[in-house]
């Protein structure tokens, strides 16, 4: 049923692909670090309540970068089977001797990747800027956070890929889901300062455990023990990929 | 043994039957065409038959499996060339048939044999590095005629495989097809609405139209069902009267008319047409022009269906058109 070479064939082609759109990777880098150097450098002085005192508003911001970044570009490649049925590949792949699982799992493992390595960029240029690792461990368990933050929501971009006939939604879903769940997730500022009814909507998003565990891990603040985010961020991330293998195994090919 | 079996396949769309009821067979390496106007259900069918859509109802076997219970060896033994391109444009040529390659479980010695091999058959070896994105059309059709090809298949599903392509391109295609049906011993079934590619390539031709099938054999043996040459006579007024004329002769073996024609059948028609012009010029009835050609499968298309194919695509697009303008109005 699972199928390891199909999936190793279908990260392969992400691989290259990745590797290939030099522009692309640019391009997607280039979002996040604007965010970061002008929100970062705007409000760094500024006293932002909520915030513990002993952290600066860059350092507090890196984490809800990071996530941010996973979140678009995780999306992104769940939904990129819309452009691979627009381009007719997805019938190349669907006519191949290989179980729907492994199609889907294949993306998935495609898409964490490239979205993990556009997240320890970020990580690694935020460098420059001050920002300051604890340690390997840290730096290590952050990657993992990464790995399931990117999971969960390639998961959500399968499940709207499978849903939609063609790319015209698109920006619908940009502006409708993705900036919600992004400034729902507590990336730029503390939650404790929103109104309880929108703090209760943020805390469906899985972004905001997200972020708030590599905060904790990378900043040592955060709104729940990490080990909370982590359960349920590792939850999110299996439900969305079951639900986004579900759609897409229903969804039509022609 | 026949390599395809499809018996009574049946496709509906929301109570629209775009495939109804077709049955054919298709033998060991076999080259068949279906050949129908756009809109006459060949898409549709090669879908099921590759196992993208599922049957409504009937029945059908690919290379000894049925492809409703048994999917995954059907797609193990067929290639397939889509109608719309379908490689990955951002990947080079020898990329894509290794993707393919591999999809297909084969190892790497294998591998790099049968991918020298491919690109030597379609002549594409010195553009295996070149990116798809700078192929040419007729490049990337290739590309994939040898992609299907490469696992060996027992079946090869090529869907209206030169369309959009020009006139020398094609035949290069149809070329590589005939090649690869005689020396690589597969099966090949082909959708086309080139009465061109169906007659030139294919030993066997279902003539498709509203999915349904309503002739099936050879491309000769379809043309003799007309009987001889066919004369074809412009006429401006009045056909009908020169065909109350024409009807007891014994020579003449069909009549009909279509729009401003009227088109017979006979033999040794050039041998005929002075006596037809003096009918016509006793009954006082004008003759604009007189054609005589040997039957095509133009004209076959036309004695089964009372249309020709390209009025028949016309209708298509004039349909496609209100479609979108509907669309558009919503």
């Amino acid at each position: 049923m699972i199928d390891g070479i199909a999936i190793y064939v279908l990260w392969l082609r992400e691989m290259k692909r990745f590797l290939r759109a030099k522009s692309r990777i640019v391009g997607t880098l280039t979002l996040p670090l604007l965010f970061l150097a002008f929100l970062g450098f705007g409000f760094n002085n500024m006293a932002i309540p909520g915030m513990q005192k002993n952290v600066n508003y860059i350092t507090f911001l890196v984490p809800g970068i990071i996530g941010m970044s996973m979140l678009f570009t995780s999306m992104f490649a769940g939904i990129s089977v819309l452009w691979d049925r627009e381009f007719g590949f997805l019938k190349e792949i669907m006519v191949a001797p290989v179980s729907r699982i492994s199609i889907v799992l294949g993306r998935i493992a495609g898409g964490t990747t490239t979205a993990t390595i556009q997240g320890i960029l970020i990580l690694l240029i935020s460098l420059i800027i001050g920002f300051k690792i604890p340690g390997v461990m840290s730096f290590l368990l952050s990657v993992v956070f990464m790995v399931l933050i990117s999971a969960t929501f390639i998961g959500l971009g399968f499940i709207f890929a499978s849903n939609m006939k063609d790319t015209q939604g698109f920006s619908m879903i940009i502006n409708f889901v993705m900036f919600p769940l992004f400034f729902l997730s507590g990336a730029l500022f503390p939650l404790q300062n929103l109104p309880l009814w929108i703090r209760y909507i943020s805390y469906l998003d899985p972004l905001t455990y997200g972020v708030d565990g590599l905060r904790g891990i990378l900043v040592g603040v955060s709104s729940f023990p990490i080990i909370l985010d982590f359960v349920i961020l590792a939850g999110s991330s299996l439900v969305m990929v079951l639900l986004g293998a579900y759609s897409f195994e229903k969804s039509d090919v022609v | 043994m026949f390599t395809i079996k499809v018996e009574n396949l049946t496709k509906e769309f929301n109570g629209v039957r775009a495939v109804n009821s077709i049955s054919f067979n298709v033998n060991d390496v076999e080259l068949f065409g279906i050949l129908g106007p756009n809109g006459a259900g060949k898409t549709t069918t090669i879908n099921m038959l590759t196992t993208l859509l599922k049957p409504t109802s009937g029945y059908v076997e690919v290379a000894g499996y049925d492809i409703s219970n048994n999917k995954d060896e059907v797609r193990r033994h067929i290639g397939v060339v889509f109608q719309e391109p379908s490689l990955d444009i951002n990947l080079t040529g020898k990329e894509n048939l290794e993707f393919h390659a591999m999809m297909y479980k084969m190892d790497k010695d294998e591998r790099e044999k049968r991918i020298k091999e491919v690109l030597e058959l379609v002549e594409l070896t010195e553009k295996a590095d070149v990116i798809v994105e700078n192929y040419s059309g007729g490049m990337k059709r290739r590309l994939e005629l040898a992609r299907g090809f490469i696992h060996k298949p027992k079946v090869l599903f090529l869907d209206e495989p030169t369309l959009g392509l020009d006139t020398q391109t094609r035949r290069h295609i149809w070329d590589y097809i005939k090649k690869l049906n005689r020396e690589g011993n597969v099966t090949i079934i082909l959708t086309t609405h080139y009465m061109d590619e169906a007659d030139y390539l294919c030993d066997r031709v279902a003539i498709i139209d509203n999915g349904k099938i309503v002739a099936m054999d050879t491309s000769d043996k379809l043309k003799d069902v007309l009987g001889g040459d066919i004369v074809s006579l412009e006429i401006k007024n009045d056909i009908d009267s020169l065909m109350n004329h024409l009807k007891d002769l014994k020579w003449i073996e069909s009549m009909k008319k279509h729009n401003n024609n009227l088109n017979l059948t006979m033999e040794r028609g050039e041998k005929r047409i002075p006596e037809l012009v003096s009918i016509a010029q006793r009954i006082g009835v004008d003759i604009d022009s007189v054609n005589l050609h040997k039957p095509s499968l133009e004209d076959v298309f036309l004695y089964f269906t009372g249309k020709t194919i390209r009025e028949q695509d016309g209708n298509q697009r004039e349909r496609n058109r209100e479609i979108m303008r509907r669309r558009v109005k919503k």
